[in-house]
């Protein structure tokens, strides 16, 4: 791991996800020092870079897509790097929000809006929320690789900090990843 | 209420109060009272003194077991890929629109029902439908009016059935069928001059192990596809500690296409059946049970009359052929519509009353079979092969066949072709001696083996039917150059796998569905190259499957890839492979926009 290689450039975004996959990543302790002088990150909560700013080697992708930006972000993110992971399981799955697929989207947004015993009287209008600025849902929730093109896929919820950091480690230097049974047995 | 449960306890009586007879008790009841609702399984778990749970699990595993009244008549309309080159669509229509209701629906007058049904074994005389358990095949959109004018007008099904009834025994006085038998090509095991008995009159004069001795230098194979070896599998059981040991018939023929055992049963039950005999004499079993499937309950009374003739022969029964202590006896069971339980172990955990679900192996059937005895399971075939044997001798039949496939196979050709029906040939014949027997012209492909088997295109019909080349089964299908393979044929098993799966391991329960969507995705125009790769690849995490059902599932797919690629690739999507085609946004926000009154 010389310091002289040039830094790959990651990105990384939290789509329909928690920031839970975000939060393991930075679970590497220690390791975060070694993390900054193997990459450089472009757009990313981590740095708060909202828009791409240059053409990224790696894109991490936390959740999947539960709505009109988050498929834009996610074609975005398929066009500005070379490599994209899809990171954990509503990445890969859709993982808890994609429950609601079960159902049909109205009823999802009357119950959330209009009927739910938490609306009470909250929405005397009985207005569904749609503004032009808002996304729009999506019928369901989609893994990203039903949108785009993914080449790699972690599974965990979270996938454990071990596991996200030797993928990168992996990416970075070209290496196969020989993953430890550990990081992905899960019961 | 009270109907229940006097109905109930009748039938449940009938069958000595046995647990391990459910599918029996399910079947009799449904049958008296249209279906099997909640409070009958209550009722029927009650009785039995088991969880009502256990009743419920196996009324759900079975789709001609009906939770609602499925109507005064139900219609089981054939939906597998030779039905559908026979003109299923339109019969189907014509059904619809005369009944009044969507297939999976009953109409307002609660006369009719419409319900899909997988391969009933009439792919010779397509398309087909059981009604009420009576099949009337050969159906045209004509028929289908007038049957559902028939029921309206209150005849009986036998009404319905007319009088035309087909060839052989299917004009029995017990079986009374429309079914015909169409046997193109008698071969000497099977459909050779046989009389009942004269097998068992030599096997009673032999030791168990000059039989089975017998059965192994002859080098019979099992017919159902795998190919063990009788002898082998006799031995072992004969082995197998403890004195209560079971003999199995299995003719739960779900492969689609198939429909041997339909026309074995039909001609020569005794055979299969004196079968079954020799072989409790070989490894010491008194009781057997011929498994048959749910589609051929129409040879219901006409099986039971046969098993009573034999008794009366002195066939079955206590000193069979004059020796004491040779005694053994057959019960029918009948499945409740279930492909996996073709699967021996499957077939067992049905007869023992439960879910079809294929056991875990070791331990095998032949150690802890039926009731955790020592069981042997043959295919309906087999067992023919074993009465020949025994009575002709190993030399006869090591002089059929080829090197390493001994005797004959009894095909079963369907689909394009003039002369569709039943093929008794040696071992050896080519793919080209059946499609040139059958009046097969112009052929894009042949299912061979069904499809757990293998789909072939034409530079491969100069290879052989065997179990060193192409083992089969039985079924053989043939696709005209006309068809469009993936989307009438490839597809079409995709949705069967999908649908038999038990859903036992993960992979098969998982991996049908999605090979489904993906391929459904292909041959709209959506897929990718990627696609087709990944349908590759998850053949071999199949292979992880617990049973022949979940390891073959993707083989349609799969055999097609390999053979037909470039009808894959003429369909794959244009355009950048990083955005995946099937996606359509506009789509996705559709249900959105109308939700909040965009629309």
């Amino acid at each position: 791991m010389s310091a002289k290689a040039p830094k790959k450039i990651v990105a990384t975004t939290s789509l329909a996800g928690c920031f839970g996959c975000h939060m393991s990543l930075l679970d590497i302790d220690e390791r975060i020092l070694d993390l900054i002088e193997l990459v450089e990150f472009n757009k990313s909560p981590f740095d708060d870079i909202k828009t791409f700013t240059k053409e990224c080697d790696i894109g991490l992708i936390e959740g999947g897509c539960c709505n009109d930006e988050n498929v834009h972000v996610l074609t975005e993110f398929r066009k500005r790097c070379k490599v994209l992971v899809a990171v954990g399981e509503c990445a890969l799955m859709g993982g808890l929000p994609a429950l609601r697929n079960v159902l049909p989207l109205k009823e999802c947004l009357e119950e959330a809006y209009l009927n739910g015993p938490t609306v009470a009287d909250g929405n005397p209008d009985k207005i569904i929320p749609h503004d032009p600025d808002l996304p729009k849902i999506l019928n369901r929730v989609y893994p990203c690789h039903e949108v785009v093109k993914i080449d790699y896929f972690l599974p965990g919820c979270p996938p454990s900090a071990d596991l996200i950091w030797d993928a990168l480690v992996a990416l970075v230097t070209g290496q196969e990843l020989d993953p430890s049974y550990r990081s992905f047995k899960f019961d | 209420m009270p109907a229940i449960a006097q109905t109930v306890k009748q039938v449940v009586a009938r069958y000595g109060g046995d647990a391990t007879r459910l599918m029996d008790v399910l079947i009799d009841v449904q049958d008296e009272l249209g279906c099997l609702s909640h409070v009958t399984a209550a009722r029927i778990a009650d009785v039995l003194g088991i969880p009502q749970v256990d009743v419920e699990q196996t009324t759900s595993f079975y789709h001609f077991f009906a939770r609602e009244p499925r109507g005064k008549f139900a219609v089981y309309l054939n939906d597998s890929v030779v039905a559908e080159f026979c003109g299923r669509a339109e019969v189907a229509q014509a059904f619809e629109e005369a009944a009044g209701c969507k297939f999976g629906e009953v109409s307002a007058d609660g006369v009719v029902g419409l319900f899909h049904t997988a391969c009933i074994g009439m792919s010779d005389q397509e398309p087909a439908a059981l009604v009420n358990g009576q099949v009337f095949p050969k159906l045209t959109p004509e028929k289908a009016r007038e049957l559902v004018a028939g029921m309206r007008a209150g005849r009986t099904v036998e009404e319905l059935k007319g009088d035309q009834y087909g060839d052989g025994q299917n004009a029995h006085p017990e079986v009374r069928a429309l079914v015909h038998n169409h046997v193109r090509r008698r071969g000497v095991m099977v459909f050779d001059h046989y009389r009942p008995g004269e097998a068992l009159a030599k096997v009673v004069k032999m030791s168990s192990g000059e039989v089975i001795a017998a059965v192994k230098a002859a080098s019979v194979r099992g017919r159902g596809g795998a190919g063990f070896p009788t002898g082998m599998k006799w031995d072992f059981a004969r082995r197998a500690a403890g004195d209560v040991k079971y003999v199995f018939c299995n003719a739960d023929e779900g492969e689609p296409g198939t429909f041997k055992d339909r026309v074995i049963l039909t001609e020569r039950p005794q055979m299969v059946i004196e079968g079954m005999a020799i072989a409790a004499f070989a490894v010491g079993a008194r009781r057997g049970v011929l498994y048959v499937r749910h589609e051929y309950l129409y040879l219901r009374a006409y099986l039971e009359h046969v098993l009573a003739d034999l008794r009366a022969q002195g066939l079955l029964g206590t000193a069979i052929g004059g020796l004491a202590g040779f005694d053994f006896d057959v019960s029918l069971q009948f499945g409740g519509g279930a492909y996996v339980c073709g699967e021996e172990s499957a077939l067992i955990e049905s007869a023992e009353g439960k879910r079809g679900e294929p056991r875990d192996r070791p331990p095998f059937p032949v150690e802890k079979g039926y009731l955790q005895k020592p069981t042997v399971v043959n295919n309906v075939e087999t067992l023919c092969s074993a009465v020949q044997v025994l009575l002709k001798g190993p030399e006869w039949y090591n002089r059929l066949g080829t090197e390493k496939s001994k005797g004959t196979k009894v095909l079963c050709v369907s689909g394009d072709c003039d002369r569709p029906g039943i093929y008794e040939v040696e071992w050896g014949f080519s793919v080209n001696d059946i499609l040139k027997e059958a009046g097969a012209r112009d052929v894009q492909a042949v299912q061979v083996g069904g499809p757990s088997g293998a789909c072939i295109g034409p530079d491969e019909f100069n290879r052989v039917l065997a179990y060193e080349d192409l083992a089969t089964g039985g079924s053989f299908i043939v696709v005209g150059k006309h068809r469009d393979l993936l989307k009438d044929v490839v597809l079409n098993f995709a949705r069967f796998f999908r649908e038999e799966s038990c859903g036992s391991c993960v992979p098969c329960r998982a991996l049908t569905g999605m090979a489904q969507v993906v391929l459904e995705r292909i041959v709209a125009g959506k897929g990718t190259a990627e696609d087709v790769e990944r349908l590759r690849a998850w053949q071999k995490i199949m292979r992880n499957n617990r049973c022949g059902l979940g390891q073959t599932a993707l083989n349609p797919i799969v055999t097609t890839i390999q053979n037909f690629r470039p009808l894959y690739a003429a369909r794959l999507a244009p355009g950048d492979p990083r955005f995946v085609p099937s996606f359509d946004l506009a789509a996705a926000i559709r249900d959105y926009d109308a939700a909040v009154g965009k629309g």
